[in-house]
This record gives structure tokens, C-alpha cells and sequence, in this order.
């Protein structure tokens, strides 16, 4: 059945959303389970000099206090990168909310008072929540250095330093050397279904329910920690509801399955808003950059140095130190370029991937920095990046895949689209920038398509739709390859006992990498129903082709399902295909591996700056994404457009705060606020440019993060070109502005203009 | 755990069913509707009235679930999600939330249909701007809100029909 792709098929599984049906992770209920809730000290870091557990073990229905001491010694530690999460703290806390004990009981009632009870005796220590005191000589040392075995760092607060670049700086010669310090705020993922988490004794193994992105990596820790065979680790992982890359290692997973183990009772435990605030967030980060160029506007040269600031533990986020500033520099020709990048610990919620994972916070400032060229050079900001970008084939950062679209192109459209160099009336400003995320860089899906006896199908893929509406572009592939209606498929997903392998569900990876699964089982499929159609027909294989659904006969095309059914036979039965699709890696690599593809875009916006109070609005927003190819172009849409939305949040509002005892002060929905419909652009445009020039299925690039990657700097240029002061730091809140409008008498000192 | 004061009786009409509880003094009434009813299609997030995850309607108006007290339900009618497409066909919103893309990961969806449903009872054809106001307590992280806008009229015109 031709025709499927392109199309705004609607969402598979939407129904169940629009009517409640869908069961996230909490709203799954166990027979005879016990609910846990988690006992955590007020301060960001503290020495546990004792747990006494027993007035929590005298509340009635209070099954189990666990404490460190009774968990296996030594602590059991995890984490994707380094093993230096604890299931539970270990001597000291390390951040605030860093769970120091552990009650389940048969009610949420009881457990809250049972935890309320745990006597925990502590000393607060010092603590470090910035780069700066993190990095002071005497700062308090996160991690403890034998947990950093043969590490020259292990008595810093550096957890690593990564060092890329190319070409010769010493000698380049330039025209104008622009330079500038900028800040990314610390901002959190706030999905609106908080992380949950349930575990179960199974028979001699055990059943873990998580609202995780990655449970195949879940089976393999939990199968480590507890010393079991994957096959006895089974992970039940529903469509999380939001992930943003927030959901994709293990938290409290250990937690639960020890409990679990210890009880013999099903566990569950559903975080609060305000736990999950300190369970994951984004790095936040402090970034220099500075940039030589000729006066016609050429980069010669560019420099980057970020300190991203990390939390306890390392979780995935030395991962987005290295891969985030690895491309910092954009998708810009330079002939010479040196990036440093240094992932900091602290005493802060363990920052994880999220949307962009590193990318968005070197690109404000390097976007920043062209912004900023743009004006001292005299040379519009369009057009200072359609002389620097790559062009197709270019290997703009060496060793690595060219440039695989022609973005150029996205740049024209989006600033056609904002209709960039119109005039604006006073008090009215534009920005633009571009911003660019390499996809993976190694992967590997497995997918099982079986065509059913009735025509019908079942599609297994190891992905995890949070949103991003994998099932559905499965569906319409299968619907592609093999006729089936929309409406004949069901897609399975989150059973690791059940759907094949799939390494994980991030870097915009689904479409691409399980996407050609499923093509690949599906061609499978096509393969075998071609054997049949020449078994049946007493024809050769070879004079009969099958493809989108239809067997292609000399005499004629028939759908598959006249080929299945007689060659099914009386038993019935199903055709069974499989697909694999791999990225393998590239030992030689710097990452690890080439990027599968880039996401490019380009975001242009318009605003309005009230001088009397430094609100910004944003009275037009226009997002340009190279797609390779919109298998859905609804979801496209909404993919860019929340990426968008999602991107204003740390432009304007969002932003952890702490108090004197390292504690985030604005913790949960009232006082952290993300942009609500009431805080939208007032016009919003998004768009894509499909030249079916990506690895995925049909030409599809990865396209759910480039959209979030430039807004900052997008909006602080248009900020600049309403009033003219300059911010370069985030985010961009009323009192911010307010200020800067107020410094604006001040001349500037950051951009240089010299010669050498 | 016994409750000083023990529990409270409750008995309340829930998408045209009668209902009788026992609840906690402080039990919320999103807790009843998810642990005592099993109706976890109320979703729960952020416990403090800013997300509107737990939108329902009580006694003909919305109201965010989390901060209503079950005992105060007693004597109510509630309509809660699972109530809307009760016969097996979809009411016009929901239908509008799927052909307009308007639910990403769905968790936030429930609550903005419950607080669409409200709106377009008091207003038939609300404007983009009403609708953005009128569901400004409905948080989506995945940013949908334009989906949702859209949704919204179209479901205003389908009701027409």
C-alpha cells in the first residue's frame, strides 16, 4: 500500500490517551503491594553519622526500613559511565534529596509517616552548587577519590576534561577577534508524568516496571547488581508519559528491586514533582568562546571552553560534556578550532541527558558569538552565516561524516519565512541562529514484524514512545511495505520478555535505526511471501516482484493477502520477519563513532520588549528543521513546535535556585514555572526542508531535538536588536532584561575589535 | 493507618454511577478516583493545583482533583475522563485531539480535554486567545499548545454540525 508515508497518519495508541486508558507505570496497580517512600536530609551535603530506623518500624503496616546497612557490602554503585551511584548514600548525602533510607509499607499513608520517623543523625557540610565553588582550591571534594581509582583528577571536582580541535591557531591571522562569557541556567525536564517505579519477586527472578527510555540497558544493570541472568530480569516499560531524555538510565530501579527482593512483595514508588526535580536536569554550564574572522566575514578561527556543571553523580552527563562540545563549533567552516570542555561535579541533582544532550548550551553561546560578529562586522546576520556555513559533502568537523543536507537552504527558508530585513516598528527587534546535533554515534535495533494469517500484523520494536510517536511511524511503514492497514497493526513495545533488543531510545535515533528494523523485517516478510507466490504459481521467484504490499505477478499485480492465505495453507500460521539495523562502532573515533546524521535548524523570531518592565514577547517565531524526509508530518510539527516551546522555557523563565544550605529553593510547579499556553509566541510558524537525503527510512533524518537547540540565542539577538543591551545569561526573565536596559548606557567591553 | 476521627462516608455520582466510600479525612479526591475507584485516568503530577493533570468536573465545573478533599465530594457529581466516551464513541474534543496532533506523550491529555470540555460548555466559540487563557492551568511539557488551540476550535465547529 503506497501512499503511507508523508501522510499525517494519526497517532497509534492515541486513543487510549485521549480517553485515559493508557496505563503509565503509576497507574498500573499490583495486587498486595507495598508503596515506598524515600527519606532524605535537608541540606545539599552531609555526613550520616547515624539511621535509626526503628520509631519508623513501629508505624502499623510498616513492612521495611532499609537502610544502607542492610543492603550488600559493599554498597552496590551504578550508572552508565562510572559506578558511582549508590542505591542508597553511603557515610554522606551528596545532594539534596539523595535518599538515605527507604520505607515500604502497605499504605502511602504509612510509609509517609514511616519515613517522616527515620531518625537520621547528620552533620551538614560545605557544599558547591556553581562552577565557581566547585573549582575553588579549597572546595569540599564531591566524589570520593577511590571511587576514582588511577584518575590524576580524583582530588578535584573535575570528573574529566575533553579536548577536541583542528588546524594551527597560533599564527591565523584576523581581521576582528570577537569574545564573550556566557551562562546556561540549570533547568529541569518536569515531565508531566513524574518517574515511577515498581519491582516484583519473580519466580528466581525479578519484574521491573519503569517509565524508562532505555529498558534494555535497565535488564542489563539490574541483571549486574543483583547477580541474575538477563533472562531473569524482565523490564515492563510503558510509554513514558515525557522523557526528554530525563528517563533514560536507572534511578531508583536498584532501590525498588532490593525491596522487592527482601519483602517478597511487589514495590512501588511513584516520585513526586518535587523529587524528580532532584532526580534529573540538565547541565548547567558557563561557556567562552571566542572566534576570529576577515572582514569579509570568514571564520579563521574559534575557541571554545565550557565548564558544564554536573551534579553528584555522574549519571549519562560526562557522555553530553564530550558529545555536546565535541560540535560545538556548529556547521561552520573553520579552518581552526580547539574546544575544551569540562564536565564539573557538585552538590546538585545528578544531571542527565535532555533534549539536545550538551549541544543547546555551547550553541548559545557560540550563536551568541556570531551575533555579536554579525554587528561589529558590519555584515548581516544571515548572511554571515550562509558565507561560514558547510556545504554538502564538506567535512566540517575532520574524521567525521560530512555535511549531510543542504542547510543553506534551511537558513534562506527561515529567514524568508520571519521576512528577515523588512522594517519593524520601535521597540521591536529580530534574531536568528542556527543549530546543529549530531545523531548517534553507534546503534543497534532488532525488530520482529509477523504477518498473521488474516492479513493483520504485529510489529515488536524495542522503542520507547514517549511522545515522540514512534508507534505510529512504524505502523506506517509497515502499512507501506506491507499493505496493511493502519488499523491492522499492532505495535509492542516495553517487554524486554517479550519484543527484541533495542539499544536505546535517544539521540533521535528511533525513526533511523529501529525505523530500517522494521523496513528490514518487513522486507523479510516480502522475501518469503515472493517464495510462496512462485510455489503457488509454479512460477520463478525472479519474475516476481513484491513491494509496498502488492506481489507483482507477469500477469498482473494482487495484494499479498491473496498470496497468503493458499500459501499459508490449512494450518494457517504467520510469515515472520526480522530486521537489524546497526551502527557499528568506530574504535578509532574520538566519540566512539561517526554521527548517523545531523539535525539541523534554524530559528528566527521576532519580539516586542517592554522598557518599563523587560518582559520579553515573542510576537513571531518561525523554526526551520532539515527533516530529510516527514514521515509524519504531524508529528514533525509537533515535534519542532515543543522543541521550540520546550527551548523558551530555559530562554525566559526557567532556572533552579538555591538556598544557603545548597537546597533548590523553587522546588516544584509553583515556584518553577515552564512556559503554559498563556506564555507562547504569538505567532508561530514551523516548517522543514525534505531532500530524502537522510540514513532513515525514506530519506528521514533524527528530528526531534534540533528544534530546541538555537532559541536562546535566537531571541537574545532579537532582545539586542529591540533595545540594544547586550545578555549573556540565562534566562532571559523580566528583571534581567530590566537590568540590562539599564546598563546599556555602559560602553562594552567584551567584543574586541583588533588586529594581528 | 487509623485515622483520628476515623474515616469520613462518602457517597457521590461518578459519570452517572453511585458510589459509596469510605475515605480518609485528608484524602484527596484524585486519590479516591485513582486508589479507591481505579479511574487512573485523572492523572497526578504536581499535587499543588498548577498543572491540571487531575482536572475533573465536579458538579458541573472543573476543578483540579489534588486539591479538593474527598469528603468534599460527598454528595457530588463527578465527571472524569473515563466518563466522556462512555457509549464507545469518542466526544468531538477527543476526536479533535487526534486529528489535530494535540497528544504527544498523552499523560497531560486527560486533564486538558476535561478542562477543553469546561470551556467550550461556557464559551462555544472561543477565540485562540480564550482558549490559551481558559487553559492556562493545563501544563504540556511536550509543548503541544498550538495542537491543542487548534483542537479545541476544530471540536467548537464540529459540535456545530
Amino acid at each position: 500500500m503506497s501512499g503511507q508515508i508523508g501522510v499525517p497518519a494519526e497517532r497509534v495508541g492515541g486513543l487510549a490517551r485521549v480517553t485515559g486508558a493508557y496505563q503509565y507505570v503509576g497507574d498500573i496497580r499490583l495486587a498486595d503491594v507495598l508503596h515506598v517512600k524515600l527519606v532524605t536530609l535537608p541540606c545539599a551535603h552531609a555526613r550520616i553519622r547515624s539511621v535509626d530506623p526503628s520509631a519508623a518500624e513501629r508505624v502499623p503496616g510498616v513492612r521495611l526500613v532499609l537502610t544502607a546497612a542492610n543492603l550488600p557490602q559493599p554498597m552496590p554503585r551504578f550508572g552508565p559511565q562510572f559506578q558511582d551511584r549508590p542505591v542508597l548514600a553511603v557515610d554522606e548525602t551528596k545532594y539534596h534529596g539523595e535518599p538515605v533510607a527507604a520505607v515500604a509499607a502497605d499504605t502511602e499513608d504509612a510509609a509517609e509517616e514511616g519515613a517522616r520517623l527515620v531518625r537520621v543523625d547528620y552533620l551538614e557540610l560545605p557544599h558547591v552548587v556553581s562552577v565557581a565553588a566547585a573549582l575553588a582550591p579549597d572546595a569540599p571534594l564531591v566524589q570520593d577519590p577511590a571511587l576514582r581509582p588511577g584518575d590524576p583528577r580524583a582530588r578535584t571536582n573535575v570528573l574529566r576534561e575533553h579536548r577536541f580541535g583542528w588546524g594551527e591557531i597560533a599564527g591565523v591571522s584576523s581581521d576582528l577577534v570577537v569574545e564573550g562569557t556566557y551562562t546556561f541556567p540549570m533547568v529541569t525536564h518536569f515531565a508531566i508524568e513524574p518517574h515511577g517505579f515498581m519491582a516484583a519477586p519473580d519466580g528466581d527472578g525479578v519484574v521491573i516496571w519503569s517509565s524508562i527510555q532505555h529498558p534494555y540497558w535497565l535488564q542489563k544493570i539490574m541483571a549486574q547488581i543483583l547477580r541474575l541472568p538477563l533472562a531473569r530480569v524482565r523490564v515492563i516499560a510503558p510509554d513514558p508519559g515525557g522523557a526528554f531524555g530525563g528517563k533514560q538510565m536507572a534511578k531508583f530501579e536498584p532501590l525498588v528491586a532490593f525491596m522487592a527482593l527482601r519483602t517478597g512483595r511487589p514495590v512501588r514508588l511513584i516520585l513526586t514533582l518535587e523529587e524528580t526535580f532532584q532526580a534529573v536536569r540538565r547541565n548547567s554550564a558557563e561557556i567562552r568562546v571566542r572566534t576570529g574572522f576577515r572582514s569579509d566575514g570568514a571564520i579563521t578561527f574559534r575557541e571554545i571552553d565550557v565548564n558544564y556543571l554536573l551534579g553528584a553523580y555522574a549519571d549519562i552527563a560526562d557522555r553530553t560534556v564530550s558529545k555536546g562540545s565535541y560540535s560545538s563549533n556548529g556547521p561552520y567552516r573553520v579552518p581552526a578550532a580547539r574546544i575544551v570542555a569540562r564536565g564539573i561535579l557538585s552538590h546538585t541533582t545528578p544531571s542527565c541527558a535532555f533534549r539536545g544532550f550538551g549541544t543547546p548550551q555551547p550553541n548559545w553561546a557560540v550563536e551568541s558569538n556570531m551575533n555579536e560578529a554579525a554587528r561589529e562586522l558590519g555584515i548581516d546576520p544571515v548572511e554571515l552565516r550562509l558565507r561560514n556555513l558547510a556545504r554538502r559533502g564538506e567535512a566540517f568537523i575532520p574524521g567525521d561524516t560530512p555535511v549531510d543536507g543542504e542547510w543553506e537552504q534551511t537558513v534562506r527558508r527561515a529567514a524568508e519565512l520571519i521576512g528577515w530585513g523588512k522594517p519593524l516598528p520601535a521597540g521591536c527587534g529580530r534574531g536568528i541562529a542556527v543549530g546543529i546535533k549530531s545523531g548517534p554515534t553507534t546503534g543497534l535495533s532488532y525488530s520482529t514484524v509477523r504477518l498473521l494469517a488474516d492479513g493483520s500484523a504485529i510489529v515488536s520494536a524495542g522503542t520507547s514512545d514517549m511522545g515522540q510517536g514512534s508507534r505510529t511511524l512504524f505502523a506506517q511503514i509497515t502499512a507501506e511495505e506491507l499493505g496493511v492497514p493502519i488499523d491492522r497493526i499492532a505495535i509492542v513495545m516495553g517487554d524486554t520478555a517479550v519484543v527484541p533488543y533495542d539499544q536505546q531510545t535517544s539521540a533521535s535515533r528511533s525513526t533511523v535505526l529501529m525505523g530500517n528494523a522494521v523496513i528490514g523485517a518487513c522486507r523479510e516478510i516480502q522475501t518469503k511471501v515472493r517464495a510462496m507466490a512462485a510455489r503457488i504459481h509454479g512460477i520463478s521467484e525472479t519474475a516476481i516482484v513484491v513491494e509496498h504490499g502488492m506481489v507483482q505477478l507477469p500477469d498482473g499485480p494482487v495484494p499479498i493477502t491473496a498470496i497468503l492465505k493458499p500459501g499459508l495453507g490449512s494450518l494457517g500460521g504467520e510469515v515472520i520477519g526480522n530486521g537489524e539495523s546497526r551502527k557499528e562502532a568506530q574504535p578509532g573515533h574520538v566519540l566512539g563513532g561517526s554521527a548517523a546524521f545531523y539535525e539541523f535548524n534554524c530559528t528566527a523570531v521576532e519580539v516586542e520588549v517592554d522598557e518599563g518592565t523587560g518582559e520579553v514577547v515573542v510576537a513571531r517565531y518561525v523554526t526551520v528543521s532539515d527533516v530529510g524526509k516527514a514521515i509524519n508530518p504531524l508529528q514533525v510539527r509537533g515535534q519542532d513546535e515543543g522543541a521550540a516551546i520546550q527551548g523558551l522555557g530555559h530562554t525566559l523563565m526557567e532556572h533552579y535556585i538555591f538556598d544557603e544550605s545548597g537546597r533548590i529553593k523553587n522546588l516544584g510547579a509553583i515556584d518553577y514555572r515552564i512556559p503554559t499556553s498563556m506564555d507562547l509566541p504569538l505567532d508561530l510558524q514551523s516548517d522543514v526542508i525534505e531532500n530524502a537525503d537522510g540514513p532513515g527510512p525514506y530519506g528521514a533524518k533524527g528530528m526531534s531535538e534540533g528544534a530546541l537547540l538555537c532559541v536562546a540565542a535566537a531571541v537574545a539577538a532579537a532582545v539586542r536588536d529591540a533595545t540594544g543591551a547586550v545578555i549573556r545569561d540565562l534566562p532571559l526573565t523580566p528583571e534581567r532584561v530590566w537590568r540590562a536596559l539599564l546598563d546599556r548606557s555602559q560602553p562594552e567591553k567584551t567584543a574586541r575589535r583588533y588586529k594581528r | 493507618m487509623t485515622e483520628p476521627g476515623g474515616a469520613v462516608h462518602i457517597e457521590l455520582t461518578v459519570n452517572g454511577r453511585q458510589r459509596v466510600l469510605e475515605a480518609s479525612p485528608h484524602q484527596s479526591l484524585l486519590t479516591l478516583l485513582r486508589d479507591d475507584l481505579g479511574l487512573t485516568g485523572t492523572k497526578s503530577c504536581c499535587l499543588v493545583g498548577e498543572c491540571g493533570a487531575c482536572t475533573v468536573s465536579l458538579n458541573g465545573r472543573v476543578v483540579d482533583s489534588c486539591l479538593v478533599l474527598a469528603a468534599e465530594a460527598d454528595g457530588a457529581e463527578l465527571v472524569t475522563i473515563e466518563g466522556l466516551a462512555a457509549d464507545g464513541s469518542l466526544i468531538p474534543l477527543q476526536r479533535a485531539f487526534l486529528e489535530k496532533g494535540a497528544s504527544q506523550c498523552g499523560y497531560c491529555t486527560p486533564g486538558q480535554v476535561m478542562a477543553a470540555r469546561d470551556l467550550l460548555k461556557r464559551i462555544r466559540h472561543p477565540t485562540e486567545v480564550e482558549i490559551q487563557e481558559g487553559m492556562g492551568g493545563n501544563l504540556c511539557r511536550c509543548g503541544c499548545y498550538y495542537q491543542i488551540v487548534e483542537a479545541v476550535l476544530a471540536a467548537a465547529d464540529l459540535a456545530d454540525r
